[in-house]
């Protein structure tokens, strides 16, 4: 696919929170418009989608009006919109056994345009240097190179933006304190980049350095960032808040700086990070439509309905107007206290009836 | 070793490969060098050069040759 109307390499240039409705609207649109008529020529099931909503492409203008694919087709189907041959990764949704994976199939191009995306947006909040980096989970997630859960596809995407790193966890979701303190003593006073997910920072870190204070040991991790993601509905099962699970991880090591994340496979690249004031936002590579579950009407601000993601990245499979399993609400557009532009959201939880799915969520069921 | 020892020998080590071959490598090219075999590539010429690559360069790296262009334009390497 060209970089020609609508491509993708100058919209690259733009700073990730920095246009106001109109404009993003305009950029953003003509670039989904683009990529809905490409995946309509190149992959037939999408084609089909598309004439089932009966919509015409050629008439559209506005990227609120463009079909939306439920995230579970890439379930039951495969779709592709380039041959076989140029996949260079197929990435799993989280699933737990027994239920079917989503597989998105990624080549070249699309995969440089998720990890570009995925730095611009997080080191628009951590700064451009590549701090020494703590991933709070085991290193057995990134051993089977072919097929990456929705875990690995986190861990390698933030991998970039660190150096030095190390494991927080053995392959027993065991904390490995020496290996932690010497990480720690190494980089004395310089920033930390942590990462993980949600459920497993809870479940393996802040317990164990829980248990590890009770005993007198205390970790100092007030130089650290933490950007985590993957979900909620484990930590609510336990009754903890968003604000307890900050508030904790403060108390037991120090760290002040956490943000969260949306996001999810099959939209690699363009994750929804949250601001200092709590609220995910959308940058000007995707954006997020709140929908009514009666009719798909789109929803007013404050107004509790179903999400919907687009993003301007997927060339390689038509994953780029997705209709998530996720309840959630628009909080404003392009005045949120913290000054980045665009709209912000909350999370509110799954769909009643929906599988239960998210990325430290699955692994919950083994637990 | 000369640099361009030196980044034979990071390629060839960090992503188990026959020194015969690694000039002709890309990005994907072969099995070895995926998403997980770059980051261990960029630790190995980091390690080997006593430098750090911006993420820019690192996403940029995607061939043996390119490789020697960025750090000789942007890391004062000479080769």
């Amino acid at each position: 696919m060209g970089d020609g109307m609508g491509g993708f390499e100058e919209m690259l240039e733009l700073k990730p929170y920095s246009l106001e409705k109109g404009e993003k609207e305009r950029v953003l649109g003509e670039r989904l418009i683009g990529l809905s008529r490409q995946h309509y020529g190149a992959c037939e099931e999408y084609q089909r989608v598309v004439d089932a909503f009966g919509v015409d492409l050629g008439r559209v203008n506005s990227y609120y009006d463009l079909p939306f694919l439920p995230v579970r087709l890439f379930k039951e189907l495969e779709l592709r919109s380039v041959p076989e041959g140029e996949i260079v990764k197929t990435m799993t949704s989280s699933g737990t056994s027994g239920q079917r994976v989503s597989k998105i199939y990624v080549d070249r191009r699309t995969a440089g345009y998720q990890q570009k995306v995925l730095v611009k947006l997080v080191s628009s909040f951590t700064g451009n240097a590549r701090m020494p980096m703590m991933i709070l989970d085991c290193p057995s997630v990134v051993k089977n190179r072919a097929m990456f859960s929705a875990r690995g596809v986190g861990i390698l995407g933030f991998s970039i933006l660190g150096r030095d790193r190390v494991y927080g966890l053995d392959d027993e979701m065991r904390l490995d304190v020496e290996g932690v303190v010497s990480f720690l003593e190494r980089h004395k006073g310089e920033r930390i980049f942590l990462f993980g997910f949600t459920f497993m920072i809870w479940q393996h870190f802040y317990k164990e350095l829980l248990r590890l204070k009770e005993r007198g040991v205390r970790l100092d991790l007030s130089n650290g960032i933490l950007i985590h993601g993957g979900g909620w509905k484990r930590l609510e099962s336990e009754a903890v808040s968003r604000r307890e699970f900050c508030d904790r991880l403060g108390e037991v090591c120090g760290l002040k700086e956490i943000h969260d994340y949306y996001g999810m496979v099959e939209q690699t690249g363009c994750i929804y990070m949250e601001c200092e004031y709590g609220h995910l936002h959308a940058s000007v590579f995707s954006d997020v439509i709140v929908r009514r579950p009666e009719d798909f009407s789109v929803c007013g601000i404050g107004e509790k309905g179903i999400i919907q993601v687009v993003s301007a990245i997927p060339e390689s499979y038509p994953g780029h107007c997705l209709l998530t399993e996720d309840e959630g609400m628009i909080l404003g557009e392009d005045d949120c206290p913290c000054g980045r532009k665009g709209k912000y959201f909350s999370v509110r939880g799954r769909l009643k009836n929906a599988e239960i799915r998210g990325c430290s969520d699955t692994y919950g069921g083994n637990f | 070793m000369n640099n361009k020892e030196k980044y034979v020998k990071a390629f060839v080590e960090a992503l188990n490969v026959g020194e015969e071959s690694v000039e002709q490598l890309k990005y994907q090219s072969v099995e070895e060098w995926d998403s997980v075999g770059h980051m261990s590539l960029i630790a190995a010429l980091e390690e080997a050069f006593d430098i750090m690559m911006d993420t820019d360069d690192i996403i940029e790296l995607d061939s043996f040759e390119k490789g020697m262009s960025i750090l000789s334009e942007n890391y004062e390497i000479e080769f």
